[in-house]
C-alpha cells in the first residue's frame, strides 16, 4: 500500500478536477502544489544536504523573470521560459553557489538570503530590462479555462518528487545526508563537500526557478516585488517545509497544503486579515519548538500527544 | 570646485551615518560572538525601539534622544524575555536542521512587524523636531573658505551620542567582571564554564545588552529616518554585513565594519544613483565574502603577527 501511495495520489489529483471544480478551488490547487514543488525543492538542499537557504525567491524571481523577458523584449511566447529557465537557473545558481556555498550554516543563509534582496534590487533598477517596479504583463493568455495549468503544475509536482526520491535514495542521497550530519567527517571520508553542495543548490535552484517560470506563464504578470519577495516566497519556502517536515518525502506537500489553506482562510476573515504575518510568526515559532521535524517527521510525537490526551 | 565639494559632503555625511551604522552592527555582532547564533529579528527589535520613541514623543513631547534612556532599558527587558522564553528551549530540542534559532528569529520578527502594522498602520512617521533640518556651515566658522560644507544637526548629535554609547560599552566590556565574564564566553564556552561563569547567564545579558543597543540606535537614529513596520528587515541585513566585513563577533571589527558601509552606501547614492545604495551594500559584502572572509579584524591580525 505504501508503496503505491504516490500513484493512488497521483491518480486522485489527476481525476480532482473532473469534478467540476469552481476556478477558485482549481485556483488554490494550482497553488497548492506550485508550493508543494518549490518545498521538494527546497528540502532538497535544506533537509537533505542540510544548507539552509533563505534566498530561494532568488531562483523563482529568476525563472519566471527569464519567461517575463522573453515575452516581453522578444516577443516570443512565455512558455519557452520553461526551457530556457533550466540554463539561466543553472548558470546563476552556480555562480551564487560559488560565492555563499563557502559558507557554513547560518551565515549560508543569510549569504543568500541579501542574494534574494541583490536580486530584487537589480530588478527594479534595471528597468530597461525588467520594466523595474511596473513590472511585465503577459497580454495574451494560453488558455483561459485553469485545467490545463493544473495539469502542467501537477505533471512538474510529479517528475519532482519521482527525481528527488531517487535522488535521495541514490548514493547522491546519502552524501547529502553525510554533509548534512558532519561536513567535517564527510570530506575526511573523500566526499568533495564543494561539488555535492553545489549539486544540491542547482538541482534545487532548476526546479524553484521552473515553478517561478510557471508562476509566470499562470499569473500573466509579476514585478520584483512580488517574485522576488522575501517574506512571501523565501520565508514561505521554508515554512511549508518546517510545518509538514523536514527531510520528509511528504512533509513538502502537507505542508503546502496546510500553508495556502491557512493564508486563504485567513485572509477571507477581515479583521484577520492584517495579521497574517503574525498568525504565520507564531505558527512558526510554535512549530520550532514543539515539532521542530514538522508533521510528517514527529507524527509519532504528534499522535503519542493526542493520545495521551485521549485517554485522560 | 564643485566636484571636491560634492565628495567631501558624501564623506562626511557617510561618516556620519557609518557611526550609526556601527551601533546597530556592535549589537549583532556581540550577540552573535557569544551566542554563536544569528539574530534575524535585529531590525526588528529596532524598529520596537523606533516606535517607543515615537509614542513617548506624541504623548509626552519627549526628545527621542532622551528616549533613549527608556527605549534601551525596555528593549534589554525584551531581549532577555526572547532569550530566555524562546530562544533558549530551541537550543535544546532536537532537529534534523541545525539552523532552527535563525528560522525561529525570523518568526519572532515576523510577528514584531506585523504587530507594530496593526497597532501603528503601515503608514511612513516620522518626529517632527524642530532640529531636525538645522545644519552648522562651514562658512560660518570659517568665512574665506573655498568650498562650502554643512553638518547637519541631528546627524552629528547622533554620532557623538553613538560614539559615547561605544565608549561606555568598550569600557563595560574591557573594565567590568561582567563584562570580562562576557568576554570569555565569548572566547571559548567551555573554558568560561570552568572557570567559573555561569555561561547561561551571560548569554541571556548579552541578547538583552545586544537588544538594547540597537535600540538605542533606533533612538538615535529616529530624528533622521522615517518610520514603518517594515524597515526592519533592511537594518537585520545592515547589521548582518557590517558583521561579515568586520569579522565575526569582533567588536573593533564590527565599529570599522559600520564605518566602511556608511562612507560607501554614501558614495554609491551620490554617484550611482539613490535606488542602486542598497546594491552597493551587497556588493561590500560578496566582496568580503570572497576576498576576506575573516573580515577586517584578520587583516589587523595578520599585520601584527608580521611585525
Amino acid at each position: 500500500m505504501k508503496k503505491y501511495l504516490p500513484l493512488i495520489l497521483l491518480a486522485v489529483f489527476s481525476v480532482l478536477p473532473l469534478l467540476g471544480l469552481s476556478s477558485y478551488v482549481m485556483h488554490i490547487l494550482i497553488f497548492v502544489i506550485m508550493w508543494a514543488v518549490i518545498g521538494m525543492a527546497w528540502n532538497l538542499l535544506g533537509g537533505y544536504c542540510g544548507q539552509v537557504s533563505f534566498g530561494h525567491a532568488a531562483f523563482f524571481g529568476i525563472g519566471a523573470y527569464t519567461s517575463g523577458i522573453l515575452y516581453s523584449k522578444l516577443g516570443v511566447s512565455a512558455w519557452w521560459g520553461m526551457p530556457l529557465s533550466l540554463l539561466v537557473v543553472t548558470a546563476s545558481s552556480l555562480v551564487i553557489g560559488y560565492i555563499f556555498l563557502r559558507l557554513r550554516g547560518p551565515f549560508f543563509a543569510l549569504g543568500t538570503l541579501a542574494m534574494g534582496v541583490i536580486l530584487r534590487v537589480t530588478a527594479e533598477n534595471l528597468t530597461a530590462f525588467t520594466e523595474g517596479d511596473l513590472g511585465i504583463m503577459i497580454r495574451e493568455r494560453t488558455w483561459v479555462e485553469k485545467i490545463w495549468y493544473y495539469y502542467i503544475i501537477l505533471i512538474m509536482a510529479a517528475c519532482t518528487f519521482y527525481l528527488i526520491k531517487k535522488v535521495v535514495e541514490s548514493k547522491l542521497g546519502y552524501y547529502f545526508v553525510a554533509i548534512r550530519e558532519d561536513q567535517d567527517a564527510a570530506e575526511s571520508l573523500g566526499i568533495n563537500t564543494t561539488y555535492y553542495k553545489t549539486v544540491a543548490l542547482c538541482l534545487s535552484a532548476v526546479i524553484t526557478g521552473l515553478a517561478g517560470a510557471f508562476y509566470t506563464n499562470y499569473m500573466g504578470y509579476i514585478d520584483p516585488k512580488v517574485v522576488f519577495a522575501l517574506h512571501d516566497i523565501s520565508i514561505v519556502t521554508i515554512m511549508v517545509v518546517m510545518v509538514g517536515g523536514v527531510a520528509t518525502y511528504w512533509g513538502p506537500l502537507v505542508g503546502s497544503v496546510i500553508m495556502v489553506v491557512l493564508a486563504e482562510v485567513i485572509r477571507s476573515i477581515p479583521k484577520l486579515g492584517t495579521a497574517h504575518h503574525t498568525l504565520f510568526g507564531i505558527l512558526l515559532i510554535v512549530i520550532i519548538i514543539f515539532l521542530p521535524n514538522g508533521i510528517v517527521g514527529d507524527y509519532k510525537k504528534l499522535k503519542r500527544f493526542f493520545g495521551v490526551r485521549r485517554a485522560s | 570646485m564643485p566636484k571636491l565639494e560634492v565628495f567631501l559632503q558624501t564623506l562626511i555625511s557617510g561618516l556620519l551615518l557609518g557611526g550609526l551604522y556601527a551601533l546597530i552592527g556592535l549589537g549583532m555582532t556581540l550577540i552573535m560572538g557569544v551566542m554563536k547564533i544569528i539574530n534575524l529579528a535585529h531590525g526588528e527589535l529596532m524598529m520596537v525601539a523606533m516606535y517607543i520613541a515615537y509614542v513617548l514623543f506624541t504623548f509626552f513631547q519627549m526628545d527621542p534622544y532622551l528616549s533613549v534612556l527608556v527605549a534601551a532599558p525596555v528593549l534589554f527587558i525584551l531581549g532577555i524575555a526572547l532569550q530566555k522564553f524562546l530562544i533558549n528551549p530551541v537550543l535544546k530540542t532536537d532537529a534534523i536542521i541545525p539552523e532552527n534559532q535563525v528560522i525561529l528569529t525570523v518568526g519572532i520578527g515576523m510577528v514584531l512587524a506585523n504587530l507594530a502594522t496593526i497597532i501603528f498602520t503601515s503608514n511612513y512617521k516620522s518626529i517632527p523636531v524642530d532640529y531636525a533640518t538645522k545644519a552648522w556651515y562651514l562658512s560660518d566658522i570659517w568665512k574665506a573658505s573655498p568650498i562650502e560644507l554643512s553638518l547637519s544637526v541631528p546627524w552629528t548629535v547622533s554620532f557623538l551620542i553613538a560614539i559615547v554609547i561605544t565608549v561606555c560599552l568598550w569600557m563595560f566590556l574591557a573594565k567590568t567582571d561582567l563584562g570580562k565574564s562576557i568576554r570569555a564566553t565569548a572566547q571559548d564556552n567551555d573554558a568560561a564554564l570552568l572557570m567559573g561563569v555561569n555561561v547561561g547567564k551571560m548569554r541571556v545579558i548579552t541578547f538583552g545588552l545586544g537588544s538594547a543597543l540597537v535600540g538605542a540606535a533606533g533612538c538615535l537614529l529616529i530624528p533622521i529616518y522615517y518610520l514603518y513596520p517594515d524597515l526592519g528587515g533592511q537594518f537585520t541585513l545592515i547589521a548582518f554585513v557590517i558583521t561579515i566585513l568586520g569579522g565575526l563577533g569582533s567588536t573593533i571589527g564590527a565599529i570599522i565594519g559600520g564605518l566602511i558601509l556608511g562612507i560607501f552606501e554614501s558614495m554609491t547614492a551620490t554617484y550611482a544613483g539613490m535606488g542602486w545604495a542598497p546594491v552597493g551594500r551587497f556588493v561590500i559584502f560578496i566582496a568580503a565574502l570572497i576576498f576576506i572572509p575573516g573580515g577586517i579584524v584578520s587583516l589587523l591580525k595578520r599585520k601584527r603577527l608580521g611585525k
